[in-house]
C-alpha cells in the first residue's frame, strides 16, 4: 500500500475525501460551539469530547488531503463503474423511500426488489416482481403481525 | 469450584426447550448468513435488534451468540467452495481450502474446517468460562480514569493497528465517535449535533448505521463495481470425511490455532485477521510437507479456521467482562444490552449472572449443534451459494428497509440509511475500514461518560489520567500502538535508504 506521494500528481478522489473529512471537522467544531452549557459543568461539560473529536477529524483531514495531493493511497482496482447498475439501484432506493409512506411497505419493497434485481443484471422482471412481492408479504406478516415490529400501513397492508 | 457451580446453573438456563430453540435458530441463521456472501454477523444482529422488544434478554443473547458462532462456521464453507471469502476472518481459509476443493478434496477441507471450528470454539468457550471472572476481579479495581484509558487503548488498537492505515482507521473511528455524540447529552440534557431535527434528539440508531454501511453500502459497491463473477461453486464430491492422514495432519494445527486465536481475540484489540494469518504462517513453517502449501495443504485450513473461531470466542471476554467491544458484532451486541437497560461492564457478571452464564453455557451447546449442522448437512448449505445474486441483494435491501423503517416509521431514517450507504460505498472505494465506525459510535458515549466521571472526581484536572499508574500504562500502550509502527517504518526506510546509497 503506497501511502506517501507516488509522484504521479494529485489524486483528485483522495483529495476530495480528505477535504470532506476537513469539512466534517469544521461542521463538528461549529456545532460544538452552539451546544448550550452552563457554568456548573464548565470543566467537564458536554463540549469536551466534541472538541476532541473536532481536533481529531481536523488533523486526520489535513493528513488525508496532503496524501491526496501527493498522489493518493488507494490503488485503482475497482475498474469503471457500471452506470446502469448504479442507476437502477439508486432508482429503487429513491422509489422505496417515496412509496413506503403512501403505498405501504409491501408495494415499496416489491419495487425496490425488482430494481435491485435489474441492477444486478436480472432479465426476468415478472419473476422478480412475484418473488419480491411474496418476500415482502411474508416479511410484513412475520415482522408486523407476528413479532409486533410495526412497519407501517398501506394499500395492501390494509387488506390483510 | 465456584465457576463450575455457576456454569452448571448456566446450563440449567440454556437447556430449557425455549432457550434451546433460540440457540438452534441462531446457529442455523448464523450458518446461512455466513455462507451467503455479502451478509455478516454484525449486519444480521443489527437487523434482529428489534427482537429485543419482544424476547427476553437471555433468549436474545443466546440467539445473537448462535448467529455469531454460526457465521464463523458458514464463512469457511464459502471460502472453500467459492473462493470468495464471506468474512475477512476466512480469507486465509480460502488460500488452501479452495485449492483443496479444486483438487477434489472439498470434503476433507470442509471436515477439517468444521471439526477444527468445533475444537477451537469449545476451547475458546472454556477460555471464556475461566477467564471471565479473573478479568472482572481485576477490572473491579478500575476507576473511571483507568476505564477511560482502557477504552482509548481499545479505540487505537481496533482502528489504527489492525487495518492497512492508521490514519484511515482513526478517521473511521472519529466519524463513529461523532455519530455517537448526536442526540441529547444524558448528563446535562442539552441537545448536541441535532441540527434542529427532532428526529435526531434520541440519537442515530445503530441499526441505521450498521445496516447502511454493511448492507446498503456493500450492495451499492457491488452494483456499481462488480466484476464479472469469477467464482464457480465447487461441488462436494464423495461426502465430508477425513482420512487417517488428514486427522494426523489436522489435530496439531487445530490446537495451535486455538492457542493463537483465543488470546489475541481476548486482548483489547480483537480482530481475526492477525491470528488467522499468524496461524497460517506457523503451520507453513512447521508442516512436514511445506511444498503442499499453495496447492491445498490441509494444515493451512485446519490452523487458520481454528484460530478464527478461537479469536471469535476471545472477543466475548472483554465484551462480557469489561463491556468493551472490539469488533463490530460485539459493539452491536453491546447496544442490545443497552436497549434492555442492562449496563455492560464488570458488574454484569454479578448483576446478570443467569444471563451471562446461560449465554456461556449456550455457546458450548451452539458448538455441538454447529458441528452437526455443518458436517452432514454441508451439501445443503453449499446449495445456498447458487442463489442468484439479483434475488440475494434484492432480499438484503428489503430486510434493510424493515430493520430501519420499523424503528419509528419515518422516512428520515430511510434517508439516513441511504446516506450511510453512500458513505459505506465511499469508504469501500477509498479503503477505509467500517468496523471502527460502529465501535466508535457505541463505545464513544461510554468513554465520554468515564471521562467526565474521572474529571468530576479530579475536579477538572486532566492530569488524573497520567497520575494513576495503571491509567498511564494503558495510555502509553495506546500511544505506542499508534506511533510505534510509524517510527518502525521510518527507521526501516532510513536503513534501506542508507543501504542503497
Amino acid at each position: 500500500m503506497q501511502v506517501g506521494g507516488t509522484g504521479q500528481g494529485p489524486a483528485w478522489g483522495a483529495t476530495a475525501v480528505g477535504l470532506a473529512v476537513l469539512i466534517l471537522a469544521a461542521v463538528v467544531g461549529w456545532q460544538t460551539t452552539v451546544i448550550p452549557t452552563n457554568a456548573v459543568y464548565a470543566q467537564v461539560g458536554p463540549k469536551a469530547i466534541p472538541w476532541i473529536a473536532t481536533a481529531m477529524l481536523a488533523v486526520l483531514g489535513v493528513l488525508l488531503t496532503l496524501w491526496g495531493v501527493r498522489g493518493g493511497w488507494a490503488r485503482d482496482e475497482h475498474g469503471a463503474p457500471n452506470l446502469w447498475g448504479a442507476f437502477w439501484l439508486l432508482l429503487g432506493l429513491a422509489l422505496n423511500a417515496a412509496l413506503i409512506g403512501v403505498a405501504g411497505f409491501i408495494i415499496a419493497s416489491t419495487v425496490l426488489f425488482v430494481c435491485t434485481a435489474l441492477a444486478f443484471g436480472s432479465v426476468s422482471v415478472l419473476r422478480d416482481a412475484v418473488i419480491g412481492f411474496a418476500l415482502a408479504l411474508v416479511a410484513y406478516v412475520g415482522f408486523d403481525r407476528v413479532l409486533g415490529y410495526k412497519i407501517g400501513t398501506g394499500l395492501i397492508e390494509g387488506l390483510l | 469450584m465456584d465457576t463450575f457451580a455457576q456454569l452448571a446453573a448456566g446450563f440449567a438456563v440454556a437447556l430449557t426447550p425455549y432457550n434451546l430453540m433460540w440457540c438452534l435458530v441462531g446457529v442455523t441463521v448464523g450458518t446461512a448468513i455466513g455462507v451467503l456472501p455479502g451478509l455478516g454477523p454484525a449486519l444480521t444482529i443489527a437487523l434482529l435488534l428489534p427482537l429485543t422488544y419482544k424476547v427476553d434478554a437471555t433468549a436474545a443473547f443466546i440467539l445473537f451468540a448462535g448467529i455469531y458462532y454460526g457465521a464463523m462456521y458458514g464463512g469457511s464453507t464459502t471460502s472453500i467452495l467459492l473462493n470468495t471469502p464471506g468474512e475477512t476472518a476466512t480469507i486465509v481459509t480460502s488460500l488452501e481450502g479452495n485449492k483443496m476443493a479444486r483438487r477434489g478434496r472439498a470434503g476433507a477441507a470442509l471436515a477439517t474446517a468444521a471439526i477444527g471450528s468445533f475444537v477451537a470454539g469449545t476451547i475458546g468457550t472454556v477460555g471464556i468460562t475461566f477467564l471471565a471472572e479473573p478479568v472482572v476481579n481485576f477490572a473491579l479495581k478500575f476507576g473511571p480514569a483507568e476505564y477511560f484509558s482502557l477504552m482509548v487503548l481499545a479505540f487505537v488498537t481496533v482502528s489504527a493497528v489492525l487495518g492497512s492505515s492508521a490514519v484511515r482507521g482513526l478517521t473511521s473511528l472519529g466519524i463513529g465517535i461523532f455519530l455517537g455524540l448526536i442526540g441529547i447529552d444524558l448528563q446535562t440534557g442539552q441537545p448536541r449535533f441535532t441540527f434542529g431535527l427532532t428526529e435526531l434528539l434520541d440519537g442515530i440508531n445503530v441499526i441505521v448505521v450498521a445496516v447502511g454501511l454493511f448492507a446498503v453500502g456493500e450492495t451499492l459497491y457491488l452494483a456499481c463495481f462488480k466484476r464479472p463473477a469469477d467464482g464457480e461453486v465447487l461441488s462436494v464430491k464423495g461426502g465430508v470425511w477425513m482420512t487417517r492422514e488428514d486427522w494426523s495432519r489436522s489435530w496439531r494445527p487445530w490446537l495451535r490455532g486455538s492457542a493463537i486465536g483465543f488470546p489475541i481475540g481476548a486482548m483489547p484489540a480483537g480482530g481475526a485477521e492477525i491470528p488467522t494469518f499468524l496461524s497460517y504462517f506457523i503451520e507453513k513453517r512447521l508442516s512436514r510437507k511445506p511444498e503442499e502449501f499453495g496447492n491445498g495443504a490441509i494444515e493451512g485450513v485446519a490452523g487458520p479456521e481454528a484460530a478464527n473461531n478461537a479469536s471469535a470466542a476471545g472477543v466475548l471476554v472483554p465484551m462480557l467482562a469489561l463491556g468493551l467491544p472490539t469488533s463490530a458484532t460485539a459493539a452491536i451486541m453491546l447496544s442490545a444490552f443497552q436497549s434492555y437497560g442492562i449496563a455492560p461492564g464488570p458488574l454484569l457478571l454479578q448483576q446478570q449472572s443467569a444471563l451471562v452464564w446461560g449465554l456461556i453455557a449456550s455457546l458450548y451447546i451452539a458448538n455441538v449443534m454447529l458441528l452437526v449442522l455443518n458436517l452432514p448437512l454441508v451439501g445443503l448449505w453449499a446449495k445456498m451459494l447458487k442463489l442468484p445474486e439479483p434475488l440475494l441483494y434484492g432480499g438484503i435491501l428489503v430486510f434493510a428497509t424493515i430493520g430501519t423503517y420499523g424503528i419509528s416509521q419515518s422516512q428520515v431514517d430511510l434517508i439516513l440509511l441511504y446516506a450511510m450507504g453512500v458513505m459505506g460505498l465511499l469508504m469501500r472505494l477509498f479503503d477505509f475500514p467500517t468496523a471502527p465506525v460502529i465501535i466508535g459510535m457505541i463505545l464513544g458515549p461510554l468513554a465520554e461518560q468515564e471521562f467526565r466521571r474521572a474529571m468530576q472526581i479530579s475536579q477538572g484536572d486532566v492530569l488524573v489520567f497520567v497520575q494513576k499508574p495503571l491509567s498511564l500504562t494503558l495510555l502509553v500502550l495506546a500511544l505506542l500502538a499508534v506511533v510505534g509502527p510509524m517510527l518502525w517504518r521510518l527507521v526501516r526506510a532510513r536503513r534501506s535508504g542508507a543501504a542503497s546509497s
